[in-house]
């Protein structure tokens, strides 16, 4: 079976969600979605044979053939264990919902919708090969996400939350996909695998920092890093079981999963390197030590996640440096991208449980507020366990797996230090400061989730719930990752083995042939080496610090609320709102003067440019004909008559002196021999006179009636400016003739082909009688417009009725 | 008081055709020299003017009882069928065709479908310059 097909199984299921909702009403509609991913889960679990001997398997459906626009699902070892993760913990995650909300208050028909196709964006994400497609997955996580961030779509803060992580998101898609345009345009394919195959080719290309900047802001907005973490918190206003999976599992490791993906295309570039692991590193910091501050059990955990997920990019960063040392110093690099991968999976494991056992904790005591809480543990003593087993692993404390990742993450960030190329070497230091005071952080944090919620007094008078220990449907998903979080601790080569080293393999192409080539051996005791110190400092220190908290933690207030990041994200929401509403309001004036202002403004200003640019301007006095008297005397009269028009006093006059203007053009085309057009304007000159006096009675009294027209010198240095322009425009034109003029052919036929004498009638009715058709038929509109203008007025009689 | 303009009434009598006149003239003689269906039609226009400024809107509406917008789809139509015509005898739209014929009266004249055109143009022009100032005179 073509296994492309399964990315969209989910999304299919999708379509019968809400039939099986209205009609099976007694059974839960989660159940049908639940087996939608095991068995999806049970499927993905086959091509584990194939990855461990360091094989791939590919399977293209075909879409837009002529653009070369293929769905390509690839299975390597790092798609595999994303497949894994997504439907894995997506299923016990459907089972989590199926107890956590409610079948008859709930509108389970969009929740599970939204959470299909969430499935399918997710799959297509990590199998995709094509960059175009990967990206249409992209785009449709941010979607599936926005819906269900805003599931309780009639709470304020669900629809804040929703459009945030919205804005900020598709902000990162869009910069993401030119990132790869230009990524397709460097290599001239589509196809990841066959990028990473001309990584080489790609160092010192013009498009390569800008692509590799795009992508990497792609990457940082949808897993969350600084500055771009903001939307994480604020997306904690979804229901739980969306908290748990999309943005803690899945959705916000996509951004590690394409990092991971295309470092073998960008390590060799030193600003990945330092981007990655410094914004990584900065987010570590930078979420951990605001976790410390939060009340809400939830937003503990999302300021968790954004720490953790920075901890897991800097390792992404920090195996990029693996391509540029060879030896027994690469050994050490390679060990990040193995660390890494396997945070990643640990991550997965305890942050879902965590996020389920805080769920549990809200639904049955009525608040998330971690300062009513306190004293659980002997009411719900399963889920205390729970969240004890994950917050412990978060900690990184033994006997659970997040101990061995963060050894992993100290030993790799002990070895950036020697790391010679870049500046490292001096600024190396840095790395495992900042890691190990984050990592203090955490463990303080880790602490205050679970003690502050599970032990110390009860405060039975401010829960709005009597709290009792959840159903044994809710606490089964919790206790299955929880129990995978110990399991980890005891094989962890067997995990390595199993999903890190194919991933390794998928990661760091080029370097490896066969997974078992990555010889990292993960083992509880290393003996004491500086990073076992480090975790003894950090247990020392967290200790201290989370038994003094209540002292330091006020320490919190001091940053003012305008000083934050999301003040920023606020101002600059507000600032486009208003700011361009201010910017449309000051050019828009509603003005027709305005816009008339800055149509002839530009009109001279471009044409001038275009002049002076192209250097086009010229005169040609050879071109001009001879100067006769009757052509000056005329061309002064028609100058008086402007003038007259321009400074009259009343509109009669103007109208008078426009009558002059038209009568010496008539002259005009007197003197320079074309009786057919001297007619015509005679004639319409004096029709449309006597038309200007007819509408002349019907002018209202205005104020300015009466008046001369108010001298205004913007509008004096545009009409010279556009009168200047236009002059010099048609000097240059006429002395520029590059074809000789098709008159000839007039004269020569005009007897022989059309029968006629007078050129110009014959030009209008029978050699370009189109034009004339056209203009009749623009007469004959005129005519009835002017017609249903006046005398079809029903809407002003309608009016003056209303008025009554 | 009602103004006695029996020179001008008088006087527009005569004008009238003269000038009527001399616009048939100028829009037969449009081939082959100045003039044609435009500006015949304007001078046609100019002559009922004359005849609007002489009398009133009613007088002239029953003098020459014609609805001109109809005039005006009059001469869109025969200035429309003309072009179209040409399409059958298959040759391309807008193809005119003339010859001589020796006509009882004139004697030989030669005849041009182009002419059919510019009557298209000065029904047009007459209808719809006299619709616009008709219905601007006539509002009160």
């Amino acid at each position: 079976m073509e296994f492309v097909l399964l990315i969209f199984l989910p999304i299919v299921a999708a379509l019968f969600v809400p039939f099986l909702y209205k009609t099976v009403k007694n059974i839960h509609t989660g159940w049908f979605v639940f087996i939608i991913s095991a068995a999806l889960f049970i499927y993905y679990l086959r091509f584990i044979e194939k990855t461990l001997n360091g094989n791939v398997d590919t399977s293209t459906l075909s879409w837009i053939p002529s653009l070369d626009i293929a769905f390509i699902a690839y299975i390597d070892g790092l798609s595999l264990l994303f497949s894994l993760l997504i439907t894995g913990i997506g299923a016990l995650v459907v089972l989590y919902s199926i107890f956590y909300l409610d079948k008859k208050r709930e509108k389970l028909n969009n929740f599970y919708v939204y959470l299909l196709m969430f499935m399918t964006a997710m799959l297509g994400i990590v199998q995709s090969d094509h960059m175009i497609t990967l990206y249409l997955f992209w785009e449709l996580t941010s979607i599936s996400s926005f819906l269900l961030i805003g599931y309780w779509y009639t709470r304020d803060r669900s629809r804040f939350g929703a459009l945030k992580s919205m804005m900020i998101t598709v902000f990162g898609g869009l910069m993401m996909l030119g990132g790869l345009v230009l990524l397709s345009i460097m290599g001239d394919t589509y196809s990841i695998r066959e990028l990473i195959a001309n990584a080489s080719s790609f160092i010192g290309h013009d498009y390569f920092t800008l692509a590799l900047v795009l992508v990497l802001l792609g990457a940082f907005t949808k897993s969350a890093q600084f500055p771009f973490y903001i939307w994480l918190p604020d997306a904690m206003e979804a229901p739980t079981p969306v908290s748990a999976y999309l943005h803690s599992a899945t959705m916000v490791k996509a951004g590690l999963y394409l990092v991971a993906r295309f470092t073998p295309i960008f390590a060799s570039s030193e600003v990945w390197i330092w981007l990655v692991t410094g914004i990584g590193l900065l987010t570590l910091f930078w979420g951990s030590f605001f976790a410390v501050k939060q009340t809400d059990l939830k937003a503990i955990l999302a300021f968790s996640t954004v720490s953790q997920l920075g901890l897991i990019m800097s390792l992404l960063g920090a195996s990029a440096v693996a391509y540029h040392v060879t030896g027994a110093d690469a050994a050490i690099f390679k060990f990040a991208a193995f660390a890494a991968i396997f945070h990643l999976i640990n991550h997965a494991m305890f942050k879902g449980s965590l996020f389920m056992v805080a769920g549990i904790v809200d639904h049955e005591t009525g608040t998330r507020d971690i300062r009513k809480l306190g004293g659980l543990m002997s009411i719900m003593p399963v889920s205390f366990t729970v969240a004890f087993i994950g917050s412990m692993s978060m900690a990184g404390l033994p006997p659970f797996g997040g101990f061995l990742s963060k050894e992993l993450f100290l030993t790799s960030m002990l070895a950036l230090r020697d790391f010679e190329l870049f500046n490292f070497a001096t600024w190396g230091i840095i790395f495992p400061i900042v890691a190990w005071v984050a990592s203090v952080f955490t463990f303080v944090y880790s602490f205050y989730f679970v003690f502050k919620t599970f032990a110390g007094k009860r405060k039975m008078q401010s829960l709005p719930k009597e709290p009792k220990e959840t159903s044994l449907g809710m606490l089964l998903s919790p206790v299955v990752l929880a129990a995978i979080v110990v399991v980890i601790f005891f094989i962890p080569n067997l995990i390595g083995k199993m999903f890190v080293k194919p991933a390794v393999v998928a990661m760091q192409s080029g370097l490896y042939n066969h997974p078992d080539e990555v010889t990292v051996n993960v083992s509880a005791w290393h003996g004491w080496s500086p990073e076992l110190m480090m975790t003894l400092g950090i247990i020392a220190l967290g200790a201290f610090l989370f038994l003094t908290m209540s002292k330091w933690q006020k320490l919190y207030d001091i940053q003012p609320q305008y000083f934050s990041l999301n003040a920023l994200y606020d101002t600059l929401m507000v600032f486009g709102e208003s700011g361009m509403n201010r910017l449309s309001r000051f050019y828009m004036t509603g003005l027709i003067r305005t816009y008339l202002v800055y149509m002839f403004a530009f009109i001279a200003a471009i044409t001038t440019a275009a002049l002076f640019i192209q250097d086009a301007f010229a005169v040609d006095m050879e071109s001009f004909s001879p100067l006769n008297t009757y052509g000056i005397m005329t061309a002064v009269i028609l100058v008086l008559a402007v003038v007259m028009v321009l400074f009259a006093k009343t509109r009669l006059a103007a109208i008078i002196a426009l009558g002059g203007v038209g009568y010496s053009v008539a002259l005009f085309f007197v003197i320079y021999k074309a009786p057919d057009l001297a007619l015509t304007q005679l004639v319409i000159e004096t029709v449309s006179v006597a038309l200007f006096l007819l509408a002349f009675h019907h002018l209202p009294a205005l104020k300015r009636h009466g008046e001369s027209t108010k001298f205004r010198l913007g509008n004096f240095i545009i009409a010279a400016a556009v009168g200047i322009t236009m002059t010099l425009l048609a000097l240059s034109a006429h002395s520029q003739k590059l074809i000789p003029s098709i008159s000839q052919y007039y004269k020569d036929t005009v007897f022989t082909e059309a029968a006629g004498g007078n050129i110009v009638n014959v030009i209008l009715v029978d050699y370009r009688g189109f034009d004339t058709l056209f203009e009749i038929a623009v007469l004959a509109i005129a005519g009835i417009g002017v017609y249903s203008m006046i005398r079809l007025r029903l809407s002003r009689k309608e009016n003056s009725d209303e008025n009554k | 008081m009602k103004t006695n303009d029996v020179i001008l009434q008088t006087g527009t009598k005569v004008v009238f055709f003269i000038i009527f006149l001399f616009s048939i003239h100028i829009f037969f003689a449009g081939h082959f020299a100045p003039g044609g269906g435009f500006v015949g039609g304007l001078l046609t226009t100019a002559a009922i003017v004359l005849l609007l400024l002489a009398f009133d809107l009613k007088t002239v509406q029953k003098a020459l009882p014609f609805n001109f917008m109809i005039v005006v789809a009059v001469g869109l139509l025969l200035a429309l069928g003309t072009a179209a015509g040409s399409i059958l005898f298959d040759v391309p739209f807008f193809t005119h065709a003339y010859d001589d014929f020796n006509l009882p009266l004139f004697g030989v004249s030669s005849l041009h479908t182009a002419m059919i055109f510019d009557a298209g143009v000065y029904l047009v022009v007459v209808g719809s310059t006299i619709t616009m100032i008709q219905t601007i005179g006539g509002d009160s």
